[in-house]
């Protein structure tokens, strides 16, 4: 059976078949696969692209290769958005529903912009399902954002204050990035599951997601699992590359802790200080009022004035310390996590491989066994454990070839959208310091400038080439 | 490895921090100082002060011994006692109207300034932390950026030399408000508290005043004591217009000191802002290439 199903994949591919071809789909899937599953169908996925013949796969993968340099070349040319948080219901079975907008000229979707409505447990039901697809073969599958009880239970509970707002706001902006992320992937891109959550108006409820649920706690019972044998698994690695780039994920991944933990006391302080600037900024306007020598009150009421603005900024430079720099730095943490994670699939491809190496060699002992005990009908049998074993070995060790392969290419384009990513975001966080401080400068020296052509006693604000007078405050 | 080859590197820059914050508490202390002298050599009366004069001239150490744990027990019983006799003294209402007024009004600024001195010491306390903040994330982007030397460790290093820069301008601007603001209030909060101390002891010379003239009146009708009563109630009445007389000259100095300082400090405070922005390197030139 199995022998069969390769045997379709390689007379597609000698037809130069492109990736719309409704041949491809049934292999592919189309309906929405389980959100849990234990055993991964590995043969239905399309991502392998190992064969016995060496001919046939070349066509094919040179088809795909195409897709992928167009995805290096930025050729890429999809743009999600997610807007108009809505909330739905009420009580405890209320939920937020997002837009979720594609824009796009791949001829793969059957429109060039389209949106749906999409609720955030549908969004994990997705990162499931593509997890479980491609992360044991060694693709580097972006995380969801985090659930948060607390957060969503204020939400339900319909408290419509700041804090709730702001949940939402962080969770829809974690929402985008997340798509966006993916779609940036070649191959994940190609998958139904991905096209059918952007594009079907409706989508079957993910409720597997839900951390109490039955496939919640095996997921938790399998994590454990997994942690105790990555402690047993000694690999021998042959590989310096990948101890290489493991010892550096783990200085990375330390490093960013640490960065993170710093902007997130910088965001912390910075919202302290706003609030204080307000509080001095009404007691000064308080002790302006009080005052009864009428020059030095109206100097205070204005310092009050100035304090205000002030706060404003600091605020808003708050929000941008943190969408900006804490979130990415965020995002990237968890993004390691899941780096690991395909090395660990590695090694355990790499111990399955061992695993039926050391089989082989016990049923061999067993049929050398059986020959001399001169026992004909389970000497045949043992030679057809043999030959599965023998099959199973070599298929162990192409899986591991595979998944190295695979990951050797994913960890090169990680480092590439990591290298991007930063630079764009943090050269748009320092231009937003930059611009804070100016307007702190502009904003304390208002009340002592006027705007004047004439050349006298002209200055610069900082990079910008205002001209400024400065005049004597009359007290 | 090369983490303690980091902390190695970063100890001259904390040695220099700590030399940062040393220099900018020495700042305000002499500045502090300065205020307090003048003050005491503007005075017409202080300034003819023996100790003031020993003080500024001899050019030997003062040993000036400190309070022992006695006096410093008396000086907090008289506060208490000073605090309790002063509500029982207030209320007693005033028939000068200067006075009656100057007592509410600095009632009420007291309060003001004492609320503005808290909330503007937690405002720098605030700025103070986001520049250690701004340190911190910098050490970390620079140790980042010495992982190796691909382009984007270049990247975290030049982003590291933008935050120290940041880091200076927020802890300047930081120093600034805490000296010329924070300061100011300060010294305010102190200022109003000794005015309406004198204000206390004005009104206390008029309660004796009072109780004297009513001890005066009960000898004469006693008839009994009437000259001890007669000499007790004119040194309670000199006493009384002397410290009125005072207390006016003083409390209409003490309004022109008020608006000259907080004009000087707050356009000091300007100047100061104008300085950082006039010398401030840190603009979109200086950002790296994307």
């Amino acid at each position: 059976m199995i022998d069969d199903d390769r045997e379709d994949l390689f007379a597609e591919a000698t037809e130069e078949v492109s990736l719309d071809s409704p041949e491809r789909d049934p292999i592919l899937s189309p309906e929405p696969t389980p959100a849990i599953t234990p055993v991964t169908p590995t043969t239905l996925v399309a991502p392998r692209m190992e064969s016995k013949s060496g001919t046939a796969p070349a066509s094919f993968d040179r088809s795909r290769e195409e897709i992928e340099e167009e995805a290096n070349g930025d050729f890429f040319d999809i743009e999600i958005n997610v807007s108009d948080p809505e909330k739905v219901g009420d009580g405890m079975n209320a939920y937020m529903a997002y837009r979720v907008t594609t824009k796009t000229s791949i001829s793969m979707f059957h429109q060039s912009e389209f949106s749906v409505k999409r609720r955030f447990s549908d969004f994990l039901g997705l990162h499931s399902k593509l997890a479980t697809k491609y992360m044991h073969i060694g693709y580097i599958v972006p995380p969801a954002p985090e659930k948060s009880i607390v957060g969503m239970t204020k939400v339900k509970v319909g408290k419509e204050d700041s804090s709730s707002t702001e949940f939402v706001e962080k969770r829809r902006a974690a929402l985008e990035r997340y798509l966006q992320r993916t779609v940036k992937h070649p191959t994940l891109l190609q998958d139904p599951d991905l096209r059918q959550f952007l594009e079907n108006s409706e989508l079957p409820r993910a409720v597997n997601t839900q951390a109490l649920s039955g496939a919640g706690i095996l997921r938790m019972v399998n994590k454990a699992a997994d942690a105790v044998n990555k402690m047993t698994i000694k690999m021998n690695e042959s590989d310096a590359w990948f101890e290489e780039k493991q010892q550096q994920f783990e200085n990375l991944d330390q490093q960013l802790r640490k960065l993170h933990a710093s902007v997130e006391a910088l965001v912390c302080h910075r919202k302290e200080l706003s609030a204080n600037t307000a509080a001095f900024a009404k007691s000064a306007a308080m002790l302006g009022n009080s005052e009864d020598h009428t020059a030095l009150s109206r100097a205070l009421s204005q310092l009050a004035e100035v304090e205000e603005k002030i706060d404003q900024l600091h605020q808003e430079q708050a929000f941008a310390d943190f969408y900006m720099f804490s979130e990415l730095l965020g995002d990237y943490i968890r993004l390691i996590a899941a780096v690991k994670g395909v090395f660990d699939h590695r090694m355990k491809c790499w111990q399955k491989w061992q695993d039926a190496q050391v089989t082989l060699q016990k049923k061999r002992e067993a049929e050398a066994k059986l020959q001399l005990a001169n026992k004909p009908d389970k000497l045949q049998q043992a030679k057809d454990e043999i030959k599965e074993w023998e099959t199973k070995v070599q298929q162990g060790e192409k899986d591991f070839e595979q998944i190295s392969k695979t990951i050797r290419k994913e960890v090169g384009r990680f480092e590439k959208e990591r290298v991007k990513d930063f630079k764009t975001v943090i050269i748009k966080y320092l231009e937003s310091l930059v611009q804070t401080q100016q307007q702190h400068f502009t904003i304390t020296l208002q009340p002592f400038l006027i705007e004047n052509h004439s050349n006298k006693n002209v200055m610069h604000v900082g990079g910008k080439s205002r001209e400024l007078t400065l005049q004597a405050h009359s007290l | 490895m090369t983490t303690t080859l980091t902390e190695i590197t970063h100890l001259p820059t904390l040695a220099l921090l700590v030399c940062c914050e040393y220099l900018a508490i020495f700042k305000k202390t002499v500045a502090m100082h300065e205020v307090f002298l003048c003050r005491v050599a503007a005075h017409p009366i202080l300034r003819k002060d023996l100790n003031f004069h020993v003080f500024l001239e001899y050019n030997q150490d003062l040993s000036v011994r400190g309070k022992n744990k006695k006096e410093k027990l008396e000086d907090f019983f008289k506060n208490m006692v000073k605090s309790a006799d002063g509500v029982i003294v207030s209320g007693v209402k005033d028939v000068d109207d200067f006075f009656e007024h100057e007592r509410t009004f600095l009632v009420e600024y007291h309060n003001r300034v004492k609320d503005a001195s808290a909330k503007s010491d937690k405002m720098t306390r605030s700025h103070k932390n986001v520049a250690d903040d701004y340190n911190r994330i910098g050490s970390s982007l620079y140790a980042l950026g010495t992982q190796d030397s691909t382009d984007i460790c270049k990247f975290f290093l030049k982003v590291s030399e933008l935050f120290d820069k940041t880091r200076k301008i927020e802890a300047r601007v930081s120093a600034d408000e805490d000296l010329k603001l924070s300061d100011l209030l300060k010294y305010y909060l102190r200022e109003s508290q000794a005015a309406k101390d004198l204000l206390y002891r004005r009104s206390r010379s008029l309660v004796d005043y009072e109780n004297a003239n009513k001890a005066l009146d009960k000898a004469r009708a006693k008839n009994k004591d009437v000259l001890q009563a007669e000499t007790t109630q004119q040194i309670c009445c000199q006493k009384f217009e002397k410290i009125s007389e005072s207390a006016k000259q003083e409390l209409i100095d003490f309004k022109t000191r008020r608006v000259a300082a907080f004009r000087k400090n707050l356009v000091e405070l300007a100047e100061l802002e104008l300085k950082h922005a006039k010398g401030e390197e840190f603009d979109d030139k200086h950002l790296p290439e994307r």
